[in-house]
């Protein structure tokens, strides 16, 4: 039997469980999220350090306070479904999508319209290649994270961290805090990616070492891991300079290297996508070039804040509900292209008409001070100047779409 | 005593310099009001907000997460955690549910931060 529904949503995190609500609202008469794991939420259910939700909801929340919020909303609207332990398995460019659950075997789905929101999976060691044994003990950060606060499970009593990026300062304060000696955390680059605020409270507070220009060059042991061998790197190369070589003795290797948009999915509807962001092309309403699906959070690029993933789902959840009641006009798109520090924008597609867009951007490496120009030919859309603009904080600006008549460039500079 | 500070309170991050000038508290290298105030209170009284989570007996889930409802002071944070290790929980849970009234004499309230709700119910 074949389902229809006007909305079908992959994923109930954080940008599934927005884009269901906006749906709704926007008119959508029901909404159908597939979510693999037991219960709704996506990763916020295991972050439960506190911070979220200053800019959402002006107050500072947990994980799972921010997930409840919108799961107790979503709970009160009959008109959306959620179906649980449910793995979608593919999404055809006509919507038609494929999923399997323990409970109703071989679910069909016909959508009107289609929101991905599947979220980013953690880097591991197979995509670092670290070399050595292969021992037990070695964990991305988010897995171990899992174990301790969902679980219930410490996976090691004497720890070294490799990267320092948020998820990876978070757990070496868990492990501390659940009893665990955190030897130290190894940075391959000169600078961290994680919060100022992270690297004080995680790190300072607990007397964790936090080495730069450093990486894990070889993991020892058979059955577990006995220890591991650091190293500093030149900075211009990133080469490991193996005079500097010394073994670090622990049980526990947890990686905290990066995250990769989760697109298998995607791949299936045929959407071009974005290399540098691993996620789709997309226009301002956050559809992709297959019509009528839309992407959102972490599937489409990589976000620091939640609040930014709650936003842009619901831009996502509000026109893919126009879409399935044919309200979204189709219509002639420009590009939006980087240039000098910036990275990558999303959208990398802009509808010409009334009101406003926001862009969001990421620059490839620090910029102090920086001034940021977005230009349509050669007609200046608008200028903006900041104190500082790192890699891992993700930058917004607001243009005037009335202006915009060709292809749109954006473009930080130092100055 | 002169003590060094990374502000935290945007992503600028100003090397603050705090030190006691006769009573007075005096805060350098900070470059807005944000970094004054963020100085002045990790000098004379750092606080933390602690999260942790606890085991749930009969819960649908194996642990429910849970923080101080107020921030306590830094150097009680053991303390806390120790008394949060000690709690014992049954569901069902509730978002915002007073799990221990003071934690550890800091008078803050630990209370959850995700619903649990009670197995046998849906077995
Ligand atoms: S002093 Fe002001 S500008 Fe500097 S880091 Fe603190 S909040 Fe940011």
């Amino acid at each position: 039997m074949v389902r229809n529904v006007e909305v079908a949503i992959i994923g109930g995190g954080p940008a599934g469980l927005a884009a269901a609500l906006a749906a709704h609202k926007a008119g959508a008469k029901n909404v159908l999220i597939l979510e693999r794991d037991s219960f709704p939420g996506g990763i916020l259910q295991q972050c439960i350090h506190n911070g979220f939700g200053l800019h959402y909801f002006g107050q500072e929340l947990t994980g799972p306070e921010y997930a409840q919020r919108f799961i107790d909303e979503v709970e009160k609207i009959d008109s959306i479904e959620i179906l649980l332990d449910t793995m979608a398995l593919e999404v055809t460019p006509d919507r038609r999508i494929t999923a399997v659950s323990p409970e109703h075997g071989l679910v069909q789905v016909q959508a009107g319209a289609v929101v991905l929101a599947m979220g980013c999976r953690e880097r591991t060691r197979g995509a670092l290649n670290i070399p050595g044994t292969r021992p037990a003990g070695v964990y991305t950060a988010g897995c171990a994270q899992r174990l301790v606060n969902m679980e219930g499970m410490m996976p090691g009593r004497r720890v070294v961290i490799l990267g320092s990026g948020d998820i990876g300062l978070i757990m070496a304060r868990r492990m501390v805090w659940e009893g665990a000696k955190v030897e130290m955390v190894c940075e391959l680059m000169p600078y961290s990616s994680g919060l100022n605020r992270n690297i004080v409270q995680c790190l300072e507070d607990n007397g964790i070492p936090l080495h730069f220009n450093t990486t894990v060059v070889e993991v020892h042991g058979r059955e577990r891991v006995e220890g591991v061998t650091i190293a500093q790197v030149d900075p211009a190369t990133r080469k490991p300079k193996m005079e500097t070589a010394r073994y670090v003795e622990c049980d526990t290797l947890l990686l905290s290297v990066g995250l990769i948009p989760e697109n298998e999915l995607t791949q299936g509807t045929g959407a071009a996508m974005d290399r540098v962001t691993s996620g789709a092309v997309v226009d301002a309403a956050r559809q992709t070039t297959a019509e009528g699906i839309f992407a959102c959070g972490n599937v489409l690029h990589v976000h620091d804040l939640v609040d930014n993933v709650s936003a842009e789902a619901q831009i996502a959840g509000q026109s893919a509900a126009k879409y399935a009641q044919g309200r979204l006009d189709k219509a002639e798109t420009v590009d939006v292209t980087p240039c000098g520090a910036v990275r990558y924008v999303v959208p990398q597609r802009l509808v010409k008409g009334e009101g406003e867009a926001a862009l969001y951007f990421r620059v490839g490496s620090a910029v102090k001070p920086a001034r940021l120009t977005v230009k349509c030919g050669d007609a200046v859309l608008k200028t903006l100047k900041k104190p500082v603009m790192t890699p891992g904080e993700m930058e917004k600006v607001v243009i005037d779409l009335a202006k915009v008549d060709g292809d749109v460039t954006v473009c930080a500079e130092e100055g | 005593m002169k003590k060094e500070f990374v502000c935290i309170s945007c992503p600028v991050g100003c090397r603050l310099t705090v030190w006691d000038d006769e009573g007075e508290v005096k805060v350098s290298g900070n470059t807005c009001r944000r970094g004054q105030i963020y100085g002045v209170q990790e000098f004379t009284a750092p606080m933390r907000t602690v999260t942790s989570s606890v085991p749930v007996e009969h819960g649908r889930q194996a642990m429910c997460s849970v923080k101080t409802a107020q921030p306590v002071p830094k150097e009680r944070v053991q303390d806390v955690l120790r008394a949060i290790r000690a709690l014992h929980v049954k569901a069902p849970v509730a978002v915002g549910d007073v799990l221990l009234e003071d934690a550890a004499g800091t008078g803050a309230q630990v209370v959850a931060t995700r619903r649990v709700e009670d197995r046998r119910k849906y077995s």
